[in-house]
């Protein structure tokens, strides 16, 4: 099994077990549900509204470089720096030779999932920057030393009271288990760090070609500080996220706060379309917006699963997940937890090492039916079953199933095979679900259904040679 | 060849293969045939009455929900009364503004020292005032937004640093929807005059990430004030 998986399951099995951890992630979602459900139902028909959204988006994708060569021009034309970048790598080169051409020493980041997959933090911090993340949870989550939980929640599995002793531990500041003071402490302390900053990098939800804008949208305000204090900005941000007209946030931004926290609107929604511009009164000298490709072309190539790219990352899907409910953000150890993540993770990041997630699903779809630009989740799962089977990966798996057909095809084999199936039952029963059962994979928790003592074929035989009369069929 | 003519090229490469239109059940490739959100967003989005009074009533209501305070003065000099017992209540010992309009005359007649954002400031000084008065684009009923600009709001650090953003809006500025916000916008900034930053501004800042609890003033104003007339 590839260390991935392995990974998935034993954290997936320890999580699922852990009932504090279930029931934290339970009354979250709780929340989420209580807010969204009544906010969706004000839309006059969001059924209408997720269907614009998704042929918005898929025809924005089918000229994905007449967009980007516009959004390119107009950005320029008000004097912003565009970069191209196909790798992570290319990617953080190009950030790191800014933030060194600048001699800049003290970074602050408002919330940047696309620096969470090019692994930016590490490499700054490898190379004597002092990065902050400014939005409250990644803040916690980079206290803590650990990845965003949930890519719209990011430290939604810990309590206030771990919070709390994080904050003491690391800031020292004396307990306190009231959300108001423990937000207030990082208010404090990230306010010094946008006042110092040099470097602000920021990531966006959507880049609109037609003006050559991005649009970021935050409940904090750490972003709009972050894109109004440093003398420089950068702005990480994936091709995908291409809108033709400015417009059309008429509809993505109340769809993306509905489906995301069930806000109206989030707090902030800013559209930044240049540097200072002569006669405002701030903002950074230098705007750098890094357009990152790093395997997004992979899944636009494949048009049965191009719409994965529509993903305005509300995190919806992940909310309504059964599978993540139980098993947390962590497990999936991706960028991109939950469904979406399951299924844009083999594109971005190689489908046999990224495969089992496709499995990390009941296929009850209601992914699919959550998500407000209608991506077809659950099926791609399926299809990224199919594509890793086909492409090789099965393994022993492919042996085994063509072992069961070799038997299923053959009478007197499938016979025997239940015949010595009946006898070597009870032998199983003694050490089911033990690390010696060979069935343990399934019966480490779930039991194991009786083979019937007689099988149908034998009780037909049996009942036609003597038919019992009370067995007769009324005439 | 450079990156970007590589990434074009892969672009390129992987559209030759058209996806079908969603819902099409791969009958329709065309993108002629598809919906745009920026022409028919009204048609889906909350609905919003045809009178101002309607759009008053909603706005105040979103308003309330989200802790935005609504002043609604008769006019000019009321709303300057009401802003000074604001400045009062709270204790300012300065203030910060921008511009010739609306927010500066509002902020002039507190008879507190004025921080004027235009010229350039020290973001320290811009901290320290009690409150930051904006002037604003627009208000929007539909969802109690707030929509300013780096040349209506005075900067970009203006409505966001100071613990208390006020805003003075004229009656008239308040549109029903979002739909007609973003129309306003292209007939004030369109096509070429773009101001480097345009904010929806919903309610005042906000976090939900310790266990889902609604706190307000994360990063930027614990207070957002409407002062309508």
């Amino acid at each position: 099994m590839n260390p991935n998986a392995a990974q998935f399951q034993t954290d997936a099995g320890r999580l699922a077990a852990d009932l504090t951890h279930r029931q934290r992630i339970q009354s979250a979602m709780a929340k989420y549900y209580a807010a969204r459900l009544p906010r969706q139902a004000l839309f006059r028909d969001w059924q209408e509204g997720r269907q614009t959204a998704a042929e918005t988006k898929w025809a924005a994708l089918q000229q994905l470089d007449e967009h980007l060569l516009a959004f390119e021009k107009n950005a320029t034309a008000r004097g912003t720096q565009v970069h191209w970048t196909s790798t992570s790598e290319q990617a953080r080169q190009v950030i790191v030779d800014i933030i060194q051409r600048h001699r800049a020493q003290r970074i602050v980041k408002s919330k940047v999932m696309t620096s969470e997959e090019i692994h930016l933090n590490q490499l700054l911090e490898s190379l004597g920057f002092e990065v902050v993340e400014s939005d409250l949870g990644e803040y916690i989550q980079q206290l803590k030393g650990e990845p965003p939980y949930h890519f719209v929640f990011p430290c939604m599995h810990l309590s206030r009271e771990e919070i709390s002793d994080l904050f003491e531990n690391h800031l020292g500041t004396a307990q306190t288990h009231d959300p108001e003071a423990l937000t207030m402490i990082a208010r404090r302390v990230l306010r010094q760090k946008y006042l110092a900053a040099d470097v602000g990098i920021t990531g966006a939800n959507f880049i609109v070609a037609e003006t050559g804008m991005v649009s970021i949208t935050e409940n904090e305000g750490n972003a709009r500080l972050t894109a109004a204090l440093p003398r420089v900005m950068i702005t990480l941000v994936g091709i995908e996220k291409i809108l033709p007209r400015l417009s059309d946030l008429a509809l993505f931004l109340p769809m993306l706060a509905t489906a995301g926290t069930g806000q109206p609107l989030t707090c902030y929604n800013t559209m930044y379309g240049g540097p200072r511009q002569s006669g405002e009164a701030d903002g950074p000298e230098e705007w750098h917006v890094v357009l990152l490709d790093n395997n997004r072309t992979a899944l636009l190539a494949d048009p049965e699963q191009r719409d994965a790219l529509h993903c305005i990352r509300c995190g919806a899907c992940l909310n309504v997940c059964p599978i993540f409910k139980n098993v947390g953000g962590f497990s999936y150890g991706t960028t991109y937890q939950g469904p979406i993540g399951a299924v844009i993770t083999p594109h971005l990041r190689g489908l046999q090492d990224w495969k089992h997630l496709s499995a990390a699903s009941s296929l009850c779809g209601a992914c699919t039916e959550t998500c407000p630009v209608k991506i077809d989740l659950h099926h791609h799962l399926l299809q990224n079953r199919r594509n890793a089977v086909q492409q090789g990966g099965g393994g022993w798996e492919g042996l085994l199933w063509r072992a069961f057909a070799f038997v299923m095809n053959r009478p007197r084999l499938y016979r025997l095979a239940v015949r010595l199936g009946r006898w070597a039952q009870p032998l199983q029963g003694l050490v089911q679900g033990e690390a010696f059962d060979p069935l343990q994979a399934w019966t480490k928790t779930r039991d194991l259904p009786d083979l019937a003592p007689q099988s149908f074929r034998a009780f037909w035989a049996q009942r036609v040679s003597a038919p019992a009369p009370e067995e007769r069929r009324p005439t | 060849m450079t990156e970007r003519d590589k990434i074009l090229q892969r672009i390129r490469q992987a559209l030759v293969m058209p996806s079908p239109k969603p819902g099409s059940h791969g009958t329709v490739f065309g993108i002629g045939a598809a919906r745009t959100a920026a022409q028919s967003a009204r048609d889906w989005l909350p609905q919003v009455g045809p009178s101002q009074g309607d759009w008053v009533t909603r706005f105040t209501q979103n308003c309330s929900e989200l802790k935005t305070e609504v002043i609604v003065a008769a006019d000019a000099a009321a709303a300057q009364v009401q802003l000074q017992r604001l400045a009062a209540a709270e204790q300012w010992r300065s203030v910060a503004t921008h511009g010739a309009g609306e927010a500066a005359a509002a902020a002039a007649s507190l008879g507190l020292p004025v921080l004027r954002t235009d010229g350039g400031y020290r973001a320290e000084e811009l901290e320290a005032c009690g409150a930051g008065i904006t002037d604003c684009d627009a208000l929007v009923a539909q969802t109690g937004s707030i929509l300013l600009t780096a040349r209506s709001g005075g900067g970009r650090a203006l409505s966001v640093l100071p613990p208390h953003h006020v805003v003075v809006a004229r009656r008239e500025q308040l549109v029903p929807d979002l739909p007609a916000a973003f129309a306003w916008l292209h007939h004030c900034y369109g096509p070429a005059a773009w101001p480097s930053m345009i904010t929806l501004i919903t309610g005042p800042s906000r976090t939900g990430d310790i266990e889902r609890i609604l706190v307000l003033g994360a990063h930027g104003p614990k207070k957002l004030t409407v002062v309508i007339y």
